[in-house]
């Protein structure tokens, strides 16, 4: 025996996997067959393809509008400098969870939002027209800002903030000589970043991107106060309140966050081992899906196994 | 034998062309440190020009204005007579459009001491990706030509392979390909072999030497003397933002007429 301590380490966690199997399967409360039948039930996969579509929107959201975000910041005119400090520093500075309640609430500042010539009434009343309006269309509000549209702003708008900083540390990571040499041929400042900063930057954006991303698949529970109720917790719950079994739903909530999780992660290495081209002697990524999972936390037993 | 294009004229002709490179009193400031303190030069087509000084001489600085990677604040740098990041109008010089001065600087290459080739790409894709994003040559020609090029430089067998695979000297030798890949009319050295062990130096100024001899317009700033001497047709030393003294390098070696350029070439040979 090579490894003494190794083995007491396997007797002593052996033992309480052991103790924890037989939890699992001899607790009445988990009620596992209950479960199963309605953790698959039309509207928990109704809810769970809600949560995903807010995951997908928001996200898109939160990286698009952060890259635009991070541009400003690193840019020369204090203008647009300004506006994407304000930016981040306010949808940092509030709760998602206030967000979510707030864009909930906007239909009670505006009834309808129109699209048109701005103070278009108090400029008519200057040229002594009454109730003039040049709007070209309009929507009401209070049907679009409720619901999803509104948690998808609240979770899209408040994940660029973070975005804009992830990804201007991307592009603060790459070389200023990589700008230089592009410059000199002849390319313009858009090429660049385009072309040849932030492909190298995404080696560094991704990463914590993946993270970001984890952390608002469990975020999107938040829209259960805006109120939406196509979202896959709020539905668990309900069935879970409905028939008095709380506990079995709060495990079939945790299975299904812990399945999208480890899709997620997949996705993850293929990003990382993609945008990871050129680096090191190898060329090659020096990642693995092993240590992917065990950052966060190795719970993809599923994953880490391959 | 794979042909290099050149289109820099050959010595006969460059007398009636007029200078490649012309710069009139060129200043520069970092903040309140003049940098360049009035710097005059000509450098006809097809000719070497050698730059040499000590470190902080302002070297880098100015050839770093020629392609206007440092904004000068008085004076004029034309490049085959087209004047360098303004457009004079009515007696006025106007700052030129972000564009237009990337069209400037597609004629204009430049190697780097730090190499800076592209890692995330092959060395093909180093070499393939401004022509064909900027001068609109078809993937397949730019190949051909990038693969030729390379050829020419000693790297026929490394297309497939990524900077960070490379020696240094092979670097070099890539980012030198990269840049006639733009079929340049001026090439701009900045201390192309500093960063090499000197195992390596011999074959980036072999590459070089090719190119001069195949009458390329250089300006090369280095403290290679050898170089200088067997390459360069126009030797300029620069001291604390000033050129101090001109002429045929193997004149201006053998006997300096400043005492600056005495001091310095007695340090560097
Ligand atoms: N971006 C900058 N900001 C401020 N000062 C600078 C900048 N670039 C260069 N300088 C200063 O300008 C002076 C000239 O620098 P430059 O790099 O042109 O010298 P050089 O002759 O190339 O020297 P070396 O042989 O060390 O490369 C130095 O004193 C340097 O500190
Ligand atoms: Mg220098």
């Amino acid at each position: 025996m090579r490894h003494p301590g190794r083995w007491v380490a396997i007797a002593v966690i052996g033992v309480l996997v052991a103790m924890f199997v037989h939890l699992l399967v001899t607790n009445k409360a988990f009620n596992w067959s209950f479960m199963v039948d309605e953790m698959f039930r039309p509207p928990v996969v109704e809810g769970l393809r809600g949560s995903i579509a807010l995951l997908v929107t928001s996200m898109l959201i939160g990286i698009g509008l952060g890259v635009v975000l991070a541009i400003m910041r690193l840019s020369e005119n204090p203008i647009l400098r300004g506006v994407a400090w304000a930016y981040t520093w306010f949808f940092r500075a509030v709760p998602r969870l206030v967000l979510v309640i707030l864009f909930g609430n906007l239909g009670i500042l505006w009834a309808r939002i129109e699209f048109g010539l701005p103070f278009d009434r108090q400029i008519g009343a200057l040229f002594g027209v009454d109730d003039f309006q040049a709007r070209l269309f309009g929507f009401s509000a209070l049907e679009i800002l409720s619901g999803f549209v509104a948690g998808m702003l609240a979770l899209g708008l408040s994940e660029a903030a973070y975005m804009a900083e992830i990804v201007r540390a991307g592009i603060q990571s790459v070389d200023e000589g990589q700008t230089e040499a592009a410059q000199a041929l002849g390319l313009t400042r858009a090429q660049v970043l385009r072309r040849i900063v932030l492909p190298q930057a995404m080696r560094v954006i991704v990463p914590p991107t993946g993270n970001e991303t984890i952390a608002m698949l469990k975020d999107t529970s938040l829209v259960a106060f805006v109120p939406v109720s196509t979202e896959l917790f709020f539905q668990l719950r309900a069935v879970g309140s409905r028939t008095f079994q709380v506990f079995p739903m709060l495990v079939a909530a945790t299975l299904w966050y812990l399945l999208v999780t480890s899709v997620l992660l997949v996705g993850q290495y293929y990003l990382e081992r993609h945008f990871s081209k050129g680096a090191g002697r190898s060329g090659r990524a020096r990642t693995t899906l092993r240590g992917i999972a065990a950052e966060n936390g190795g719970t993809t037993g599923k994953v880490a196994g391959t | 034998m794979t042909e290099l294009t050149v289109s820099a004229s050959p010595d006969g002709t460059a007398a009636v062309s007029g200078p490649m490179v012309r710069a009139e009193q060129v200043h520069k400031s970092f903040g309140s440190i003049e940098v360049l303190k009035g710097i005059d030069m000509k450098v006809r087509a097809g000719e070497v020009c050698c730059l040499l000084g000590p470190s902080g001489s302002g070297k880098s600085t100015f050839l770093r204005c020629i392609n206007h990677l440092e904004k000068i604040n008085a004076g004029r740098i034309w490049v085959d007579g087209d004047l360098i990041g303004y457009r004079e109008r009515g007696g006025k010089l106007h700052e030129m459009r972000e564009k237009d001065v990337a069209a400037q600087r597609r004629a204009i290459g430049m190697v780097f001491q730090r190499f800076n080739l592209f890692p995330h790409m092959t060395v093909l894709q180093n070499v393939v990706e401004a022509p064909v994003l900027l001068r609109r040559v078809k993937k397949a020609e730019a190949r051909d030509r990038a693969a030729q090029l390379l050829e020419r430089v000693g790297l026929g067998d490394k297309l497939g392979a990524y900077p960070g695979q490379l020696s240094g000297g092979q670097q070099q030798r890539v980012a030198i390909a990269r840049a006639l890949a733009m079929r340049p009319k001026l090439m701009l050295f900045d201390e192309p072999t500093s960063a090499l062990d000197p195992e390596l130096v011999g074959e980036v100024l072999d590459v070089m030497k090719d190119l001069a001899r195949d009458g390329m317009t250089m300006i090369v700033v280095t403290h290679e003397i050898g170089f200088a001497r067997e390459v360069g047709d126009h030797l300029v030393f620069m001291d604390g933002g000033v050129v101090v003294e001109q002429g045929d390098p193997r004149e201006v070696i053998a006997n300096p007429r400043h005492d600056r350029t005495r001091a310095f070439l007695a340090k560097v040979l």
